[in-house]
């Protein structure tokens, strides 16, 4: 069977990664509930608002079913997608899945007049990335493995099976972010 | 009119953030915090909610900056404001203010009744109202980076907004069907740019999000609109015109995101106390309308 890709859709830009993915050859099944989750074998948490994903999943008693997904399949969170991934939050502090090991600030490039694209270099090859509201990742881990960075913050990271960005990978007509981590998907299922 | 420019990009990428949740109405810091904790996706603030504003007559203007900025520190989600129709100074203000996203409303007194800001010229991101397609293309046309049915804010009836929602779907599913000589005609009937209807022809929807406001009371009218097409939904009065704004807010967060799942929307609905009082259209006389400021 193919395996089955969900994108997080309580709220956010849901529906831009279910493009990117299908740039990537994949088909996204939309995620609001846990049987939803449990029919997938990879998960994304889109852009969007993190306070508002963290009352949607904690109201629907959803925070414990995702931590035990991402202790053995992928996921890849942007943005508010990072934010949830990470075992620490400032500006201000929240909860969090605790998936990967970085410390992050909300919204640490400023409010939306800081809003950017930048160019990126992606192992070797340039890449856009939209930062919008974006967070900056204050503190990568030691088994965190840095993919790309921008002013010197590390802004694409993987961990094991987990990838999270700090811009929006989604919002460009690329898809090779995507790609890669379908090939995560594809090492998890091996 | 090219939407690729880094600065449309970014002011539409913060409107794609802000899909499948609810922008709600505030009037000081108390009431953002309990916005974001019942999990708004941004705060609009303004002096006073819209059935205020319609009671108590007068000039309804931008918010006093104190307020504006009490509820940017209060809260870490996007800040929105309004600034009148054509008052392009109000909207320099709150740009060099810093809020994220500012709302050319007809819900204020209109400052200017012929033209409205050209929004090309502001980095920070526009948001206006439309009751149909060709008021959106307009809108866009001077650079909106998201549309909003206009509805009739303030009278805690769906009415309007389901027309306006209806009104410009079908308008765009029609145009999908023209040939391309047609489509010169209909750009002359909608009184928009040309690329624009093309634009909508070729993909059958806006080229920036299509949000709902104005009327939206309940869990089930912000479903019904997004069932209709919008991608979200900004609460004005509904919210805190209740008896029970926490629950009522957290009540319409949840009904954004299940809007297709019956289920959800009965838990959703149940234990709410009343909504605001509503008030029939077709009794309101028609200087009153909001809707028709704007054009």
């Amino acid at each position: 069977m193919q395996p089955q890709v969900g994108v997080l859709a309580l709220q956010g830009d849901f529906e831009a990664h279910a493009r990117a993915l299908a740039r990537a050859g994949a088909k996204a099944r939309e995620v609001r509930t846990k049987a939803d989750l449990e029919a997938i074998d990879a998960l994304i948490i889109p852009g969007g608002e993190s306070t508002t994903m963290l009352k949607l999943l904690a109201a629907e008693d959803l925070l414990e079913p995702l931590r035990a997904f991402g202790q053995e399949k992928p996921i890849f969170g942007t943005c508010a997608g990072a934010i949830l991934l990470a075992s620490e939050v400032t500006h201000p502090r929240q909860d969090s899945l605790a998936l990967m090991d970085l410390t992050i600030e909300r919204n640490g490039y400023g409010r939306q007049i800081d809003s950017r694209i930048a160019h990126i270099d992606l192992q070797g090859r340039p890449a856009e990335a939209v930062f919008i509201r974006a967070p900056v990742i204050r503190r990568a881990g030691p088994q965190t493995n840095v993919l790309a960075t921008y002013n010197g913050d590390p802004v694409l990271v993987e961990q094991g099976r987990h990838l999270a960005a700090t811009f929006h990978p989604e919002l460009t007509g690329d898809a090779e972010i995507h790609r890669y981590f379908l090939s995560k998907l594809e090492s998890a299922l091996d | 009119m090219n939407f690729e420019t880094e600065s449309f990009r970014l002011k539409v990428g913060l409107a794609e953030m802000l899909k499948g949740g609810v922008i709600m109405d505030v009037v000081n810091a108390e009431q953002a915090v309990i916005a974001e904790k019942a999990g708004a996706a941004a705060v609009m603030a303004l002096e006073r909610v819209p059935a205020d504003i319609r009671k108590e007559g007068g000039v309804a203007r931008m918010s006093q900056i104190k307020i504006i900025r009490d509820i940017m520190s209060a809260v870490s989600i996007p800040v929105m404001a309004k600034v009148r129709i054509g008052h392009f100074t109000e909207a320099r203000i709150l740009e060099v203010l810093g809020v994220d996203y500012i709302d050319e409303s007809e819900v204020l007194t209109p400052a200017d009744e012929e033209h409205h800001v050209d929004k090309h010229d502001f980095k920070v991101p526009f948001v206006c109202g439309a009751r149909n397609l060709g008021e959106a293309l307009r809108r866009i046309a001077e650079g909106a980076a998201m549309i909003r049915t206009k509805g009739e804010a303030g009278s805690g009836n769906i009415v309007e907004a389901v027309r306006h929602i209806r009104t410009i779907v079908k308008e765009m599913k029609q145009l999908t069907v023209l040939g391309k000589e047609e489509l010169v005609h209909e750009a002359k009937n909608l009184q928009a740019p040309l690329e624009l209807v093309q634009y909508v022809a070729q993909h059958g929807k806006l080229p920036v999000p299509n949000f709902s406001a104005g009327g939206i009371a309940t869990p089930a009218d912000a479903a019904l609109v997004m069932q209709l097409g919008a991608e979200a939904v900004f609460v004005g009065s509904g919210i805190f015109k209740s008896s029970d704004p926490e629950a009522r807010a957290k009540a319409i967060v949840k009904a954004a995101t299940y809007y297709r799942d019956p289920v959800k929307l009965l838990e959703a609905s149940e234990e709410l106390g009343e909504a605001m009082p509503g008030l029939e259209i077709s009794k309101l006389p028609e200087g009153e309308l909001l809707q028709t400021r704007g054009w």
